[in-house]
């Protein structure tokens, strides 16, 4: 990021998001404000509940905010776009389609033509190493290949912005780290912009270049942690004493946090 | 590799020894019924059933019967098929079309099609359209709203996927809504066969000239069990092919569902 003259590609502004149901209103964000800049790497942490999906589905396009407003280049965001990317955490693959149909579906919606479509898929199949899967359907995947073809299926559309809401939050230690040290090198490689969700401070810290910590309901932004770690990085940095030092004071926050929501 | 196709073998092998096995419990229990004193006036054992049955080859009927009632079977369902598909789909998207339907359905879906066969009669007259308007009705309610369920529990999250990579409606509707739907529709249309089976004689009990539920209806009268009970057998042999047939398409067009082993 050196020298990089950087802008901000993301703006949430005075966001308020409130949930009207059958037992009252929920007020699941109340005042989000944030900026994320081009290339920009950002994780959000916080407690359950505390409105972190919310923000996301806002961002994508899926929910409208009751107040405030989300823009993408300064342009409010309303309604989805191809340029906003999703990966969600459950996986959310067409399960009637094959790898290849499902990393197919996004540039078939821009009707280009079959065989372009094709070669974009392959590229991104190739890119998450499911190659030899291309026939499978979804059903015939572990939840670590399944959430590799989300993945691929989200760049094969080439969005300028990627937003994650735990994409790996289901996934085993080990799948989980492999897919961690996949993400970085294609961010280190595309560098676009990432929101990126999870529960698990390592995962954030690892990945992010920025972690935001939510408050607990109505969800707020509690604190912005610069992670001042090099990339690039990998498993390695996990033993990094620096690492060690951000991870801890991030999740004494979260906890703090997840005390409140208990209370 | 070689073990696991051993395995399907075996297991595909076994199937049919079961199927064997199944069938040959209920020659024993026909045959037992055959020989008792009362249960034998209803269940005459197989060459009695079959000789009935050469009776109404002879007496021009069987033929006329069978194919009188595939063509109200084929134009019922075909019917209930047509209509119920597109009035699912209106009651999934507008709550105003649901609130005033979906009870109703629910209300006669309950009534017996027999209790209301003669009020299709007087209004439609005698022939074969009473038995296709009635077949229609109850192959319709039974599709529409196994289809409208099938509708309402598609995975929002897959139209949510698909929104994001650019779809709009028409590529929701064709690309995820129908598809997700398919296996609910396999079903309805499996369940619609086998309504339209079971209101054969409702359908053909009043005012048909001919056809398999009125045939056993007169049958009755002159207490001509043998040919009763093959027509009887007809019928559920209808309705197991059938099912076969849409094992077949489901096979074809749902494969790529999860299926629970065993
Ligand atoms: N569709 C909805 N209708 C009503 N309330 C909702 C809805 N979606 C979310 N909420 C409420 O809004 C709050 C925030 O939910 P959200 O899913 O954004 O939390 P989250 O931070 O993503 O939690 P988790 O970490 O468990 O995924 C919760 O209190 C939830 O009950
Ligand atoms: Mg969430």
């Amino acid at each position: 990021m050196a020298g990089e003259e950087r802008r901000v590609k993301i703006q949430i502004k005075a966001v308020k998001k409130e949930y009207r149901g059958d037992h009252g209103t929920t007020v699941a964000l109340n005042g989000v404000d944030l900026d994320i800049m081009e290339n920009e790497f950002v994780c959000v942490v916080g407690p359950s509940g505390c409105g972190k999906s919310t923000l996301l589905n806002i961002l994508a396009g899926l929910h409208e905010a009751s107040s405030g407003e989300c823009c993408l280049d300064g342009e409010a965001i309303h309604g989805t776009d191809v340029k906003r990317g999703v990966v969600f955490q459950q996986y959310a693959l067409f399960p009637w389609q094959t790898v290849l149909q499902n990393v197919m579906f996004g540039p078939q919606m821009k009707r280009l033509p079959k065989a372009e479509c094709m070669e974009i898929a392959r590229k991104y199949i190739r890119m998450v190493g499911l190659e030899d899967f291309e026939g499978s359907f979804p059903k015939e995947l572990s939840g670590g290949m399944k959430q590799r073809v989300a993945i691929a299926r989200a760049y094969a559309n080439d969005p300028e912005v990627l937003l994650m809401d735990e994409p790996f939050g289901a996934l085993d230690a080990q799948t989980r780290a492999q897919l961690q040290t996949e993400l970085l090198k294609t961010w280190e490689e595309e560098k676009k912009t990432c929101f990126f969700i999870t529960h698990d401070v390592d995962e954030a810290v690892l990945l992010a270049q920025r972690v935001v910590i939510m408050s607990a309901r109505p969800g707020r932004i509690k604190r912005i942690v610069d992670i001042d770690i090099p990339y690039p990085r990998d498993q390695a940095t996990k033993s990094d004493a620096r690492f060690m030092e951000l991870k801890a004071q991030i999740w004494n926050e979260v906890y703090q946090e997840y005390l409140e929501v208990r209370k | 590799m070689s073990s696991e196709t051993k395995i399907r073998k075996r297991a595909a092998i076994s199937d049919k020894v079961w199927l064997l096995i199944s069938l040959l419990v209920a020659l024993a229990v026909w045959y037992l019924l055959s020989i008792g004193e009362k249960t034998g006036r209803g269940f005459p054992f197989a060459p009695e059933v079959l000789k009935g049955l050469a009776t109404m080859v002879e007496r021009k009927a069987l033929w006329g019967d069978f194919v009188s009632s595939m063509i109200s079977v084929v134009m019922g369902f075909g019917l209930g098929f047509l209509t119920a598909l597109p009035m699912a789909f209106l009651m999934a998207w507008y709550a105003p079309v649901r609130k005033i339907i979906e009870p109703w359905i629910n209300f006669v879906r309950n009534i017996p099609a027999l209790a209301y066969s003669p009020l299709v009669v007087i209004i439609l007259g005698i022939g074969r359209t009473p038995s296709v308007v009635l077949i229609w009705i109850c192959t319709f309610m039974t599709m529409c709203i196994t289809i409208y369920h099938g509708i309402r529990n598609i995975d929002n999250t897959l139209v949510k996927a698909a929104r994001v990579l650019g779809a709009n409606d028409v590529d929701i509707f064709f690309r995820i809504t129908l598809p997700a739907t398919m296996p609910f529709i396999l079903t309805a249309v499996r369940l619609g066969l086998s309504a339209a089976l079971t209101t054969l004689l409702a359908a053909e009990s009043t005012g048909a000239r001919a056809g398999l539920g009125m045939r056993i209806r007169t049958l009755s009268t002159t207490f001509e069990s043998n040919a009763m009970l093959g027509y009887i057998i007809i019928i559920g042999i209808i309705g197991t092919l059938l099912n076969i047939f849409v094992d077949f398409i489901e096979r074809r067009l749902t494969s790529w569902q999860e299926k629970r082993e065993g």
